[in-house]
């Protein structure tokens, strides 16, 4: 669950997340752009000491808080409900 | 708070300036003259591990953090911007492969990267196409069990010289980065000369007519070569840009401090007259401010912070402005001794240009900063609302 507040924290920085669901799809929503996108993967490897490879690139990853915190579950070995 | 380098950053800074003052900045005006770099540099770069110096020790490099990287850079750039436009596209096209390449694409290429047995390019812009990297025309579409590459690129720094290339393409309609060896059937190179600054940098327009490439020559997944490979590359190369015109406004100073304690005018040295006093007060204040603005991009990249992008942007943007201006006072200080090739300030004043264009010109800085500042201010709004209803609950 902290995952999620901190990525949403984050979120916050770039865009209103007050009706943001958990699981609602940022790209369709017209959130990102490509220096977010940058912003977002430097600021999960330092937050999560993780290293985003280019396996992880899939839209799937990075598409909701919910998808983003399964991703770092995954890199970091620890369980997020979904 | 402490803005001083450690011991071994000064060290480094040291070592870079002999090795600059010794080793590069005596070829930059024939780098300059004869429009390439010379035979032997880049084994002499590799050899000291200036070559993507900030691989970590086990690809045979440096693992060198960000502001020592940036004192190499500012310290080449002020010996000859050609050979630190080597550095810049090299290493981006190195970032590339070690940020998003498979396993397999670093193992073959990195090694040889770090050590200069293969010169990288990144391969962006196009006839038709420059900052705008959603405007790519260059197809690299699924074929087979590959994909085959149409379309031209122009402006590729050491495109000459360099063996494999990070393509950006459209694949389906997707920005896509690829890798391109030089010796692919149906890829061709022609050199670009007559530039008008950095002129040893060897440019060259690319052509790919059926160049088929292998699956595997995909960098990171399709869909991602502008959002992830081409953003982290120009990150780099926008920081490497920042500190080489740092190099280039000091390379002025120094130039015309020199010629004004030699050069007397009505009765004393130029260096005495106040209005020369004022363009010299002008530049090495503003050589001063570009550092600190690239030494504090550097800190934010070691710390992997995300303010590291918006600080490169305005490291750019400013240290550029502030070469250019520092070389048109320079010139214009020299009179017209600094309209000849006689002395090395209409170089860095033709360099200088350059460096307001390259990796991203400074209209695209002004756009990006200005929206990258109101994307800040909106957060701080919001944080003081929070603080606000925070407030008002206890």
């Amino acid at each position: 669950m902290d995952y999620k507040n901190k990525i949403r924290g984050f979120f916050s920085r770039f865009f209103r997340t007050n009706d943001l669901k958990d699981g609602d799809d940022i790209f369709a929503q017209g959130f990102v752009n490509s220096l977010f996108a940058m912003q977002l993967v430097g600021w999960l490897e330092k937050e999560f000491e993780i290293a985003i490879k280019d396996e992880d690139l899939d839209i799937k990853n990075f598409n909701s808080i919910d998808a983003i915190a399964g991703l770092i579950g995954r890199k970091t070995g620890s369980v997020v409900e979904v | 708070m402490k803005i001083e380098l450690s011991p071994k950053q000064k060290q480094s800074q040291l070592e870079f300036k002999f090795f600059a003052k010794e080793h590069v900045a005596p070829h930059a005006a024939a780098h300059d003259n004869e429009q390439q770099i010379s035979s032997n540099m880049v084994h002499t770069i590799a050899e000291q591990g200036y070559l993507a110096p900030f691989l970590p020790e086990a690809w045979g490099s440096r693992d060198m953090d960000m502001v020592t990287y940036g004192l190499l850079h500012e310290e080449i750039g002020k010996a000859c911007s050609s050979v630190r436009s080597l550095l810049t596209v090299h290493d981006m096209a190195t970032l590339s492969i070690y940020k998003w390449g498979s396993d397999r694409q670093r193992e073959t290429w990195l090694p040889k990267l770090a050590t200069g047995e293969v010169i990288g390019a990144l391969a962006l812009s196009e006839p038709n196409a420059g900052s705008d990297v959603n405007g790519i025309e260059t197809s690299g579409e699924p074929c087979g069990d590959g994909y085959v590459l149409h379309g031209q690129k122009k402006w590729i720094t050491f495109g000459q010289i360099a063996g494999i290339f990070v393509v950006l393409a459209k694949s389906e309609g997707k920005p896509t980065a690829f890798l391109v060896e030089r010796n692919r059937p149906g890829f061709s190179i022609t050199p670009i000369r007559d530039m008008f600054g950095t002129r040893g940098s060897m440019l060259a327009l690319l052509s790919f007519n059926e160049c088929r490439i292998p699956g595997e020559n995909l960098i990171a997944r399709r869909g991602f070569g502008a959002s992830s490979v081409a953003l982290t590359a120009l990150g780099l190369g926008r920081y490497s840009v920042a500190c080489g015109s740092v190099g280039i406004a000091q390379a002025c100073l120094e130039a015309c401090m020199e010629y004004t304690t030699k050069r007397r005018r009505f009765g004393s040295a130029l260096r005495d007259h106040q209005l020369i006093q004022q363009l010299i007060t002008d530049m090495i204040t503003e050589t001063a401010a570009a550092r600190l603005l690239c030494c504090q991009a550097g800190y934010y990249k070691d710390q992997k912070d995300p303010k590291e992008i918006t600080q490169t942007f305005i490291a750019k943007y400013y240290a550029s402005r502030a070469a250019m201006r520092a070389a048109v006072n320079a010139v214009q200080i020299h009179g017209a001794n600094g309209c000849s090739s006689d002395y090395p300030v209409e170089r860095y004043l033709r360099d200088a240009k350059i460096m307001e264009i390259i990796e991203g010109s400074t209209q695209i800085q002004q756009i990006t900063i200005s929206k990258l500042g109101f994307q800040e201010f909106e957060q701080s709004r919001l944080e003081e609302q929070n603080l606000k209803a925070a407030a008002a609950c206890v």
